[in-house]
């Protein structure tokens, strides 16, 4: 009997912006010039916030930092192609998509600054919380997406996660159920090559990281992680089908992170500089900036004064999270329940008596 | 209220039933719970009366199970999921403990996730091996999910309604050994019992035992076949997580000896916890040593050896003889 073929598969790659700031027509998915300018605006405050963010935990008015630089197509360009009443469910390198969520840049600041109000996003913005266990807030997402099915209503929840996390049990799992129950969920892969230390070549042996997605059924494809044009088309797309009732998509972005892993990492350590030098001409920022600059809409006065509007933004949050952020011992013990048990009450009113007594005791 | 015989199946199924009557939010998800019913058959006819998208057969995934329910809850659905048994929770264990015990408090209650987790629990059916695994110490020290453990249908039933409008995620622990044993009279109706009390199952004056689930089956027998000799005070305690310090603490006070029972090994057990608790805010009371009856520090043994490791009869008459003895 000869040998037949049971299924083939392919997985398709798009980049719509080239590194010189050329778009390739047939894909351009024509967003306006104050569409074009927002995402910018976008891109510029979350690259101002997050270098502030290292400077803060460099003076120690931060703690431990998780910077995003690098990827702020992937997170911009996605959440651009979602809709109000949308989810996204990210992981922790996410503070550009919580600013284009429209999550306030004091909220954000507070998750850093060691409190959990930082991860409260306003009623209008529909954020799940930073998640630290890689990979494990996946399923959160198609649980949404699958909930919004059954309730037929539009909304879409957008997870982020990193090249690592597509080695983590709870990846598969996510997929295969998104796979059975159609769930109205996107999974934006931002494999930027390292997960800390390891490299993408060690985290798994197949050739893309998309082509999981076709094992559990999903459309899956690949775009430029550092072209925010070919990113939201990808989402824009997979949002479509999703509301079609079509199913997930898995979109494998090809990015990097320029900086470290976290305030605590230093890259030198397992990554060479010319790596690094080779992706930051594909700084998804600057080849944003020639495209627009390109079309006529961008020029020096309009950059000083987005970056004036972003350091103003940055700082006031900034300065509003420090002047507010005191912590209270009921902080500790008022939302662990609905309702505090007595069990709990007790010990939060043992403790706070051992803390008046610490306080007359001067110390 | 009309009532009519049940057994522990047939309690919770009918309390499923009513409850996704009442809540049209609440759906139940797990491994062969539909057109199977359970492997238990807790779930039987559910699926045929609520259509497959509220008694949905899930994929094989533990992880996925709980993961998906949370994300459903926190987008205004109410899951009910199954763990097919209580070892292959240890599969959820970073979904429940890290995610759904912890969402509210993380976001600080922007987010929240009313979430049921039904698991059989305890051993006593000659299983096969990793079927029957004490988890509760687990999710005891996990603040922000409530732990239930009844003894009986009527607690069952009354219970689970009210883990069906809770706020918080409750874990369900269903004896299941229990599942078939015996029959109570039990409300047809809807009806709850309160989450967070414990119940005096049997009053008495010389020796107060503490357990819950299917232990406190067994120690109710013992004592009444002890009866002529030692007059022991039952407590049940229901619910694990919050627990319902006075009610134990009042028993204890009354007889001044203790004797706390259950399933799981003794070191870093449940029973530790209930003797600390009575050492700390009743020791003037007591006149005997806290004792404790449970499974010694060994893996759950396969079914030949399962008499030797659950606490049986004899062995909690012995230690309340011992607290009497003092």
């Amino acid at each position: 009997m000869p040998i037949k073929i049971s299924a083939e598969f392919k997985i398709e790659y798009m980049q719509i912006l080239d590194e010189s700031g050329n778009v390739d027509a047939s894909l351009d998915p024509k967003l306006t010039n104050d569409q074009l300018l927002e995402m910018y605006r976008q891109m510029l405050l979350a690259r101002t916030f997050d270098r502030k963010c290292m400077n803060l935990q460099r003076q120690g008015r931060m703690f431990t930092y998780i910077p995003v630089e690098g990827q702020e197509a992937c997170q911009i360009g996605s959440c651009f192609a979602l809709e109000k009443s949308d989810w996204i469910v990210p992981a922790f390198r996410e503070t550009a998509a919580y600013i284009a969520r429209g999550m306030p840049i004091k909220t954000l600041s507070y998750y850093w600054m060691g409190s959990e109000k930082g991860n409260s996003a306003p009623k209008d913005v529909n954020a799940f919380p930073v998640s630290i266990p890689v990979g494990s807030q996946m399923l959160h997402a198609v649980g949404i997406g699958w909930a919004a099915k059954l309730k037929k209503h539009r909304t879409i929840a957008l997870t982020f996660f990193g090249d690592g996390a597509t080695s983590e049990g709870d990846f598969y799992e996510a997929i295969n159920f998104a796979g059975v129950f159609k769930s109205q969920t996107i999974f934006l892969c931002q494999n930027n090559g390292w997960a800390i230390s390891i490299p993408r070549s060690k985290q798994t042996a197949t050739q893309t990281l998309a082509q999981k997605g076709i094992a559990a059924g999903i459309y899956s494809l690949q775009v430029d992680g550092m072209d925010i044009l070919a990113v939201y088309k990808a989402t824009k797309d997979a949002a479509e089908r999703a509301r079609k009732g079509e199913g997930a998509t898995l979109i494998e972005c090809l990015t990097y992170r320029l900086g470290p892993h976290s305030t605590s990492d230093d890259p030198k350590k397992y990554r060479n500089q010319e790596e690094a030098d080779s992706w930051k001409k594909k700084d998804p920022v600057d080849r944003f900036k020639l495209y627009l600059q390109k079309k006529g809409i961008w020029n020096e006065a309009l950059e000083q004064k987005l970056q004036t509007d972003a350091d103003a933004l940055v700082e006031t949050g900034v300065k509003e999270a420090e002047s507010d952020n005191v912590p209270k011992l009921e902080d500790m013990f008022d939302y662990v329940y609905a309702e505090m048990p007595l069990v709990l009450k007790e010990q939060y009113e043992e403790l706070k008596q051992i803390e008046s007594e610490k306080k007359a005791a001067g110390e | 209220m009309p009532v009519e015989k049940m057994n522990l199946v047939q309690a919770i199924n009918s309390c499923l039933a009513q409850e996704m009557e009442r809540d049209p939010n609440i759906l139940l998800i797990g491994e062969d719970v539909g057109v199977d019913g359970g492997v238990f058959r807790v779930t039987d006819g559910l699926q045929a009366k609520f259509g497959p998208d509220r008694v949905v057969d899930s994929p094989l995934a533990e992880s996925g199970i709980a993961g998906t329910a949370i994300g459903m809850a926190a987008y205004g659905m109410r899951p009910v999921i199954e763990m097919q048994f209580d070892g292959f929770a240890y599969f959820a264990l970073h979904q429940l403990v890290l995610h759904a015990a912890k969402m509210r408090n993380r976001t600080r209650g922007r987010i929240t996730i009313p979430l049921v987790v039904r698991a059989p629990f305890g051993g006593g059916i000659r299983a096969l091996e990793l079927h029957c695994e004490p988890i509760e110490i687990s999710f005891i020290n996990t603040p922000g999910i409530k732990v239930i453990c009844p003894s009986n249908p009527y607690d069952a039933k009354g219970l689970l309604a009210s883990a069906l409008q809770e706020k918080d995620p409750v874990l369900f622990l269903e004896p299941k050994r229990l599942y078939r044993a015996f029959k109570d009279d039990v409300p047809t109706e809807r009806f709850t019992v309160p989450i967070g009390e414990a119940k005096i199952a049997r009053e008495g004056k010389d020796v107060t035992i503490i357990s819950y689930g299917a232990m406190t089956r067994t120690c109710l027998n013992t004592a009444d076949n002890i009866k002529s000799e030692i007059d022991c005070e039952v407590v049940d305690l229901r619910t694990l997580s919050p627990l319902d310090e006075k009610t134990i603490l009042d028993s204890a006070k009354k007889t001044g000896r203790v004797v706390v029972v259950h399933e799981a090994p003794k070191s870093g057990g449940f029973g530790g916890e209930l003797a600390a608790l009575i050492a700390e805010k009743a020791l003037m009371n007591l006149q005997a040593p806290i004792q404790r009856v449970t499974a010694p520090d060994v893996p759950t043994p396969l079914a030949k050896l399962e008499e030797f490791y659950i606490p049986d009869e004899f062995r909690i008459s012995r230690a309340i003889r011992a607290a009497m003895k003092f």
